[in-house]
């Protein structure tokens, strides 16, 4: 049964005590044999999971997860969206995913608070300038919004920023008004509930060990639910992609590190947009409860403790303090670390593989949450048609050979 | 944050190293013949396991001097330092805390905080 979320349904269910909301989809145990199985249960497996269904005619598509849903690094970002990339190749994908984002509520009837307040990006020296004039000149040409603003209307649109009076002093910005923040959880759960609807079995604390492969075709996966068959495998599993791609005998170009956020004590709406630092590695927004989200580094070491060291937090508590001395008396409530995998240049891998069947979305590195309807929906269109969509084509492994990367360590909001 | 065990200084603090990826990474030979994939992968591709994991550090601001270490990744735990020279570890001297290969070590992920 579809289920319909509107304010008639919230009101009668506030009327009832909120107990009688239906669940928003099943809890099957899995079947033995699968067209397509993905493993990695976050917003861009199960987005797939739904563009599989909806845009392919899919049906017996199953969604594995170790843990929850949305457990792994959907829950563990900072939920930042804009789609201000320097290269074509970059920019397309995540335009492409910034225009999904744009309709996503209504598409999925379930709020994934999508709130365009804008994202800026701020330069400190003159290296900075020219970079990120070119990138906003890169980007108007890609028909995406972006302009530059000058140290007085950065001042206007964020008064409580300190400008001047610190060692790397703000000189400008760039900014995209279409970009934003989203609930994190509710991008999982919307597209979960629908796939769900669709027939996909979504199924959670089920561990995939080892991907089986004979002869260079796709068997299955093992997992500690059984084995299960599968002419299909898409594997979506973020830090975990390249320990599972290696199951397979694949090596992925990929390294896991930590990357850590915290949230302060909830204030009062103190600032109503993004404002993002690359160069003195500090970016923040401020949630729907009030909540300051600052995003730091990550640790220079390979590590799957999703933690990260203190180091991390007290730079980038740092930056903050400099840029905003008005946040330096305030309580930071929560820390975590989710674990991202980099490429080596920085851009994700959403590609075929030697292996007939098997398919890796990947390599997302500091910066996946706002690609995840994109990335599903293109990785959906690759596993479907077993072969890329015009969007995702370049983000190939084939790269790693020929050497045509799409380097975007500039375009990363954290320097990695 | 880690303690390191220099080879050379002995127990410092993180902060005074720097990390420096895969240890023991051999560049391929016949570098005339092989082609753009071998070469690829020599350059763009190390080991990411989750457990035990060979890495090189350098003392960045002590000694200076480079030398090879095993971790867990799972756990964060230093196994091991040894000097550049020093023949590799065999990895069955050291036990593995994560039981499938992409399992969570029994203390929990980030947590181990417990004294063996």
């Amino acid at each position: 049964m579809k289920k319909k979320y509107s304010i008639f349904s919230l009101a009668r269910n506030a009327l009832s005590g909120h107990k009688d909301w239906p669940k928003m989809w099943r809890s099957p145990e899995p079947r033995e044999f699968y067209d397509v199985i993905i493993i990695g249960g976050g917003g861009h497996g199960l987005g797939t999971a739904y563009y599989l269904a909806k845009e392919h005619g899919l049906k017996n598509i199953a969604v594995i997860e170790k843990g929850w849903l949305g457990g792994g690094n959907t829950g563990r970002n900072t939920t930042i969206i804009r789609s201000n990339y320097l290269w074509d190749d970059s920019a397309h994908l995540y335009e492409h995913s910034l225009k999904l984002w744009e309709n996503l509520s209504s598409e999925l009837n379930y709020n994934v608070m999508f709130s365009q307040r804008g994202v800026m990006n701020l330069a400190h020296n003159e290296h900075d300038i020219k970079e990120i004039k070119r990138r906003v000149s890169a980007n108007n040409l890609n028909g995406i919004d972006s302009f530059w603003l000058s140290k007085e209307e950065i001042q206007k649109k964020v008064p409580i920023m300190n400008t001047d009076n610190l060692r790397y002093p703000v000189l400008g910005a760039s900014y995209q008004p279409r970009g934003g923040v989203a609930r994190h959880d509710a991008i999982a759960w919307g597209f979960a509930m629908r796939a769900d609807e669709m027939g996909v079995d979504i199924i959670q604390n089920c561990e995939a060990h080892q991907i089986r492969t004979k002869n260079g075709i796709t068997e299955g996966v093992e997992t500690s639910k059984g084995f299960l068959r599968a002419n299909k495998i898409g594997v979506v599993a973020s830090g975990h992609t390249g320990v599972l791609a290696e199951s397979a005998g694949i090596r992925l170009p990929l390294q896991s590190k930590p990357l850590q956020a915290l949230v302060s004590e909830p204030i009062k709406p103190i600032i109503d947009t993004v404002v993002m630092s690359s160069a003195v590695h500090a970016y923040v927004s401020q949630s729907d409860k009030g909540e300051l989200v600052i995003g730091a580094g990550t640790d220079s070491y390979n590590s799957f403790t999703q933690r990260g060291g203190f180091n991390i937090i007290e730079d980038t508590i740092r930056a903050m303090v400099e840029l905003y001395p008005v946040f330096g008396k305030m309580k930071m409530l929560r820390q975590w670390g989710g674990i991202v995998d980099i490429c080596p240049d920085a851009s994700p891998i959403i590609s075929k593989c030697d292996i007939e069947g098997l398919f890796f979305n990947c390599g997302w590195g500091t910066g996946g949450f706002k690609a995840t309807p994109g990335s599903a929906n293109v990785f959906a269109h690759t596993i479907a048609k077993n072969e890329p969509h015009q969007i995702n084509s370049a983000f190939n492994l084939d790269r790693f050979a020929s050497g045509r990367l799409v380097d975007e360590h500039g375009a990363a909001a954290v320097a990695h | 944050m880690l303690i390191i065990n220099c080879p050379y200084c002995g127990p410092r603090d993180q902060s005074e190293f720097s990390n420096g990826g895969e240890a023991h990474v051999k560049r391929p030979d016949g570098s005339k013949e092989i082609g753009d994939r071998e070469w690829g992968e020599y350059v763009f591709i190390r080991a990411n396991p989750k457990g035990l994991f060979y890495e090189r550090w350098v003392h960045t601001h002590g000694c200076r001097k480079w030398f090879n270490c095993v971790r867990d990744t799972s756990t964060d735990e230093i196994l091991m330092t040894y000097k550049l020279d020093e023949k590799k570890p065999n990895l069955n001297n050291f036990k593995s805390v994560v039981k499938t290969p992409s399992g969570e070590p029994e203390v929990g992920s980030g947590n181990f905080t417990v004294e063996k």
